[in-house]
């Protein structure tokens, strides 16, 4: 049974993570807490696993080791009924959108409604409509997916995100590849979401920028660790090396520009030095 | 040497690998079964895409299959001045082996290469797992009502294939060679046994139905996620279950007519 949740305390808390895929140790020792009520970026370089954690987060993959508590839930702990439970509280936005190819944006929108609840039709219309309207997509309810820009998909997915009125939702690079109009729609459509619905934001994202004006907190992954976590403006005062090379974008500094490999003389030379097994 | 034997127990371990993700999946499959009783409706619509649009090859090429069969038929039988047989070499032909075991493999060409690459799609945009995160299971709303829909679509296509072949068999027999029109039914209907002949027959298109359905469901879902990936399994849907067909065929004749 979930343990009653305090207002205050944190939405997430992730505690001595590992995670390895293969050979790849994605997670080392993760441990990190993302607020409730607050928009959180969880930034790091691209492969530093960010996506997967949202689907640690998410109950899709389970941890090698350490522990993820939502809502004071323990993930990997839970049932697969009392899982889908938890999911219908959880709305995730996926980098491209994930809609169903089949459906139309109404549809879309009213899946989740039509496998979850027994509305009547003409009160789930209403639904759909008003989280279309909230997206500004009231008018674009009868296209197919197909058909939309890579914007419009995100903002349709969105709607469906909180088509269940989730109290989380994570966003999965929410604004890479878009143009500059429509990556201001998503940033307001991210910070307003968040505080009408009251609703806890967790973004993955290497957008340096945008995520930093947007976040309430910010949490530096590299290595498969935590390596920086705060209030944006605190993180910029008192950034380690690798915080300042990663937020600053500088090429070369504590994160090489090199893939580490064997020297380049030796390379060159074509000498290979064989390993001891 | 010892290189050649790892590579072969590598491949070998991978594809029993395969074999136990196959059967998991397929037990996952099963255990969501109560789906399609309790919202038909998804399956009705599988039906139609893997069923009734499979429907005008299925009945083109059982024409054609039945019109060959009644040439054939007829050039080897007036020679022992058995033309009059033709209807029971055709019907029996058909039912037995060719309805059953042409449509799998057309059912695989077109319904099964469709599936996967359906599902391989779904699962490359991600589809299934936004799914999955709208705490819908896949197994359920997208797995299970298409396997079902595969299965109890094929031994209704088979049985339209042979249909359809028999009726070929009588344009070409009846109208073009002039054999007997009511011999080639009377003859039909006295060497055709419904239990040997007919039942064995759906016996094997259901069997197929399921080996086709499972093996195009699966390798949607194993498929992997980038485009390469969905052609593999794409082709190796439609040759696995080919390949799977005629041996299944061969043990089922075996199993049916051996001990006769």
């Amino acid at each position: 049974m979930a343990e009653p949740v305090a207002e205050d305390s944190p939405h997430i808390v992730i505690e001595n993570l590992r995670f390895r895929r293969g050979r790849k140790v994605v997670f080392e020792d993760l441990s990190m807490r993302i607020p409730r009520g607050q928009v959180t970026t969880v930034m790091g370089p691209s492969g530093s696993g960010k996506t997967t954690l949202l689907r640690l987060i998410g109950g899709q993959l389970r941890p090698d080791g350490g522990r993820i508590w939502v809502d004071g839930q323990e993930v990997a702990r839970l049932s697969t009924r009392r899982l889908y439970a938890l999911r219908k509280r959880m709305g995730m936005l996926f980098q491209s959108g994930a809609l169903l190819t089949d459906l139309s944006v109404f549809e879309n929108v009213a899946f989740p409604l039509r496998e979850h609840t027994d509305l009547p039709e003409d009160v789930l219309r209403t639904l759909v409509l008003l989280k279309l309207e909230a997206v500004g997509l009231r008018s674009a309810r009868d296209l197919d997916p197909a058909s939309l820009s890579g914007g419009m998909a995100r903002r349709v997915a969105l709607a469906r995100a909180i088509a269940l009125d989730p109290d989380l939702i994570m966003y999965d690079e929410p604004f890479t590849g878009l143009d500059p109009i429509t990556m201001g729609q998503i940033v307001t459509l991210i910070r307003r979401t968040n505080q009408s619905l009251g609703l806890t934001s967790v973004l993955v994202s290497h957008d340096v920028t945008e995520a930093m004006a947007i976040s309430d907190h910010v949490v530096l992954i590299a290595d498969g660790r935590a390596v920086d976590a705060g209030a944006p403006d605190d993180l910029r005062a008192r950034a380690s090396d690798w915080s300042a090379q990663f937020l600053e974008g500088r090429p070369d500094g504590p994160v090489p520009f090199h893939y580490p490999g064997d020297g380049y003389r030796e390379d060159l030379l074509g000498v290979r030095e064989r390993r001891d097994d | 040497m010892i290189d050649a034997i790892a590579s072969l127990g590598r491949s070998s371990l991978n594809a029993l690998v395969v074999f136990g993700r196959a059967f998991l999946f397929l037990l996952q499959v099963l255990a969501s079964l109560d789906i399609v009783i309790r919202r038909f409706g998804l399956t009705v619509v599988q039906i139609y895409s893997v069923g009734v649009r499979s429907l005008l090859i299925i009945i083109v090429s059982g024409l054609f299959v039945g019109m060959v069969l009644g040439y054939q038929g007829y050039i080897t039988l007036v020679n022992f001045g058995a033309a009059e047989a033709l209807g029971g070499v055709v019907a029996l032909s058909l039912v037995r082996e060719l309805g059953p075991v042409v449509t799998a493999l057309l059912f695989a060409g077109r319904a099964g290469s469709a599936l996967t690459a359906e599902l391989g799609l779904m699962k490359t945009t991600e589809q299934l797992s936004a799914m999955e995160m709208m705490a819908v299971n896949p197994y359920r709303r997208i797995f299970a009502p298409r396997f079902v829909a595969g299965f109890l679509s094929m031994p209704l296509l088979a049985a339209i294939f042979s249909a359809v072949g028999v009726m070929g068999g009588y344009i070409v027999g009846v109208g073009m060679l002039g054999v007997d029109s009511g011999a080639y039914f009377s003859q039909m209907q006295s060497v055709t046994d419904w239990n040997e002949d007919v039942l064995s027959g759906v016996i094997k298109s259901i069997v197929f139905g399921f080996v086709v359905t499972w093996i195009a469901v699966f390798q949607g879902f194993n498929a992997m996620p980038t485009s390469e990936g969905i052609s593999r399994a794409t082709t190796q849907t439609v040759v696995v279950s080919s390949l799977a067909i005629l041996g299944l065929d061969f043990i089922l004749t075996g199993l049916m007519f051996g001990a006769g």
